[in-house]
């Protein structure tokens, strides 16, 4: 038998060996350092809610909103964490279509990033429309008013792109996760099992359960590989459909796409370097992985740069005074910090990412994932808020100033992803056992090869 | 509890014994075979030789349920609360286009759902036998048979190379 380079995509382990690592990260008991983490990101959760209480009872003043600029942080915050999500479907979707093996040892991480992130980013909308208790209008039900949406309004297409894409991405995590769960079910013992047991939903990985699982993934990719692109799109579409300047730019669902994937590799980026350490599974997620998620945020990283140029460009090419003066504020007026923190974290920091050296180490990967995040909740906030500031009219132009509500809201919204995602990885696979089983080789008795 | 099918089970180790021993049991009449495995594998698929899952039905059925009902929402609630924007037609078809969508995925990722667990479950797999070790490293086969046949059957296993084999009946 020839010997073969190792395949960096293959994983070294053998199927019982991959069963033992990763089952280890919920057998084993928490140490205290998890314990501070949920403990905190509960904390921050709780003041999470305590201020979208308090805006109960005080209302959106609170929140610092004042004529010209209705949307603010709330909408900022809303836009990031839709785009962290996107990356978590890219990776585990689109790149199953595109059978591009270095996605398994890390998708079921993103993956579980993308629902949290979607239901983080769920919460805004609803804080933000000031009455939370009558959000349920928003969904189109018979009622004694006979009233409908208007379903010419992007606002109502969000609503729809919103809430399929939570359904479908979580569908696509629960279905991904239920062979694994079967494999923690017959590893551990007592009330455990019974717990897994009833989430498995009698999994037993008979052939008559495969055939129809593995086409049935195929077409969750399939379906879910359009919505990805779609639902930032929409979300784009929220501003484009308007005539703001700043907003009103046929580039923007590209541009949009785009950077919710940078930004969410940028998040994958924060998770997964320190979760690996924790979890010691270096030899599952490797530099390898590491260059691939390296490359990806490069690309995109890239596409960004051209879009950032194109807006300077084609507002000065229209002719449209507004237009003009819009990006001319953008960079140079009262916003000038928040613009030029986009341009720099995001268009910049990324072409760092040509170095392989660069690629491959776990923190310089982390200090630019802190800059990608930064810079793109910053990009949010520069084409919500400064495009709100400077209107057609100059005499209604204005300025707004972030308040503590809005802080509180932004720092507690990561405290609700975070304890989503801590909870999550304690308690279930956080790599996908089947999925890495199918990649490695089963032992043969008869060296002939076989059918592949 | 259901009552136990009688039959053989064998447990395999290598990938091409379990296929050897899928394919000769096929051979040999045993059709309604169970086979485990902790991951799925184009070997196995191929010696069970099963036809293309009618999942994808499913999802066709339920995409275009979804697209039909996004358009028909739109355009129904649109004419029964006519709304005036900006000179456009009260039933405005491409902006209906992105809730045609969204249903569409919406519906047919929900189809395809219900389409797993309900062709899963129209094999009924209770009362058979199933062993931990199936979700990690070992392929299972578990063969339904009266007891005069579990003798064959046995051979047919461990002449594969079955590692393990044990007896139900």
């Amino acid at each position: 038998m020839a010997v073969i380079a190792h395949d960096p995509s293959r994983p070294t382990q053998t199927h019982a060996e991959v069963t033992r690592d990763v089952l280890k990260s919920i057998t084993d008991k928490p140490t205290t350092g998890y314990y501070i983490l949920v403990a905190v990101m509960a904390f921050l959760t709780l003041v999470l809610f305590a201020t979208v209480t308090a805006e109960l009872k005080y209302g959106l003043g609170i929140a610092g909103y004042a004529p010209p600029v209705m949307w603010s942080v709330y909408i900022t915050t809303f836009v990031f964490w839709v785009g962290i999500g996107h990356a978590g479907t890219l990776i585990s979707a689109i790149l199953f279509l595109f059978r591009s093996p270095w996605r398994t040892a890390v998708y079921r991480s993103t993956e579980a990033m993308t629902v949290f992130a979607v239901m983080t980013a769920a919460l805004f909308p609803i804080i933000h429309i000031g009455r939370e208790w009558v959000f349920y209008w928003l969904i189109p039900y018979p009622n004694q008013r006979y009233l409908w949406p208007n379903f010419k309004s992007p606002l109502m297409w969000d609503v729809f792109a919103i809430s399929t894409y939570l359904t479908v991405s979580s569908t696509f995590l629960m279905i991904g996760l239920v062979p694994d769960i079967a494999a923690v079910r017959d590893n551990v013992s007592g009330w455990k099992k019974k717990v897994y047991g009833a989430l498995s939903l009698g999994w037993t990985g008979a052939d008559s359960q495969w055939r129809h699982y593995t086409r049935a993934y195929l077409y969750l990719a399939a379906l879910a590989t359009p919505l990805v692109l779609s639902v930032h799109s929409v979300v784009s579409w929220d501003f484009a459909s308007s005539i703001v300047p700043g907003w009103h730019g046929t580039i923007f669902a590209p541009y949009f796409v785009a950077g919710a994937i940078y930004s969410g590799v940028g998040m994958v980026f924060t998770l997964i370097i320190p979760l690996r350490k924790v979890l010691k599974f270096e030899h599952m997620i490797t530099d390898y992985h590491f260059d691939n998620l390296g490359k990806l945020t490069l690309f995109v990283g890239t596409i960004l740069f051209y879009a950032y140029a194109m807006e300077y460009f084609v507002a000065w090419y229209s002719g449209s005074t507004f237009e003009q003066v819009t990006f001319f504020r953008r960079a140079l007026g009262p916003n000038w910090w928040a613009g030029w923190s986009m341009i720099i974290c995001n268009a910049f920091v990324s072409q760092l990412l040509w170095f392989r050296k660069i690629r491959t180490n776990m923190t310089s990967l982390f200090v630019i994932s802190i800059f990608i995040n930064i810079g793109m909740w910053f990009e949010r906030y520069v084409i919500v808020v400064s495009s709100l500031t400077n209107d057609y009219v100059p005499y209604a132009w204005g300025q707004i100033n972030p308040t503590f509500a809005d802080w509180f809201l932004l720092a507690g919204s990561f405290g609700w992803f975070g304890l989503w995602f801590a909870l999550f990885y304690k308690n279930f696979p956080i790599v996908a056992i089947q999925e890495l089983k199918e990649l490695i080789p089963m032992p043969r008795r008869k060296l002939d090869g076989g059918a592949h | 509890m259901a009552k136990n099918v009688p039959g053989v089970l064998g447990s395999f180790e290598h990938i091409d014994a379990a296929c050897d021993a899928i394919r000769g049991l096929k051979a040999a009449g045993h059709d309604d075979l169970t086979v485990y495995s902790a991951a799925p594998n184009h070997e196995l698929e191929a010696a069970i030789g099963d036809k293309i899952s009618p999942v994808r039905m499913w999802t066709l059925i339920g995409g275009l349920t979804g697209c039909t009902a996004g358009f028909a929402m739109t355009i129904w609630m649109a004419r029964e609360w006519p709304l005036l924007v900006g000179g456009k037609p009260i039933a405005a078809i491409p902006a209906f286009v992105v809730l045609g969508f969204e249903l569409t995925i919406l519906v047919g990722s929900l189809t395809t759902v219900a389409g797993i667990i309900i062709l899963s479950m129209m094999r009924s797999l209770k009362g058979r036998p199933f062993d931990p070790r199936f979700s990690d490293d070992r392929i299972g086969v578990f063969v339904p048979c009266s007891p005069d046949k579990a003798a064959a059957v046995e051979r047919t296993l461990t002449d594969a190379g079955s590692v393990e084999v044990l007896r139900d009946a």
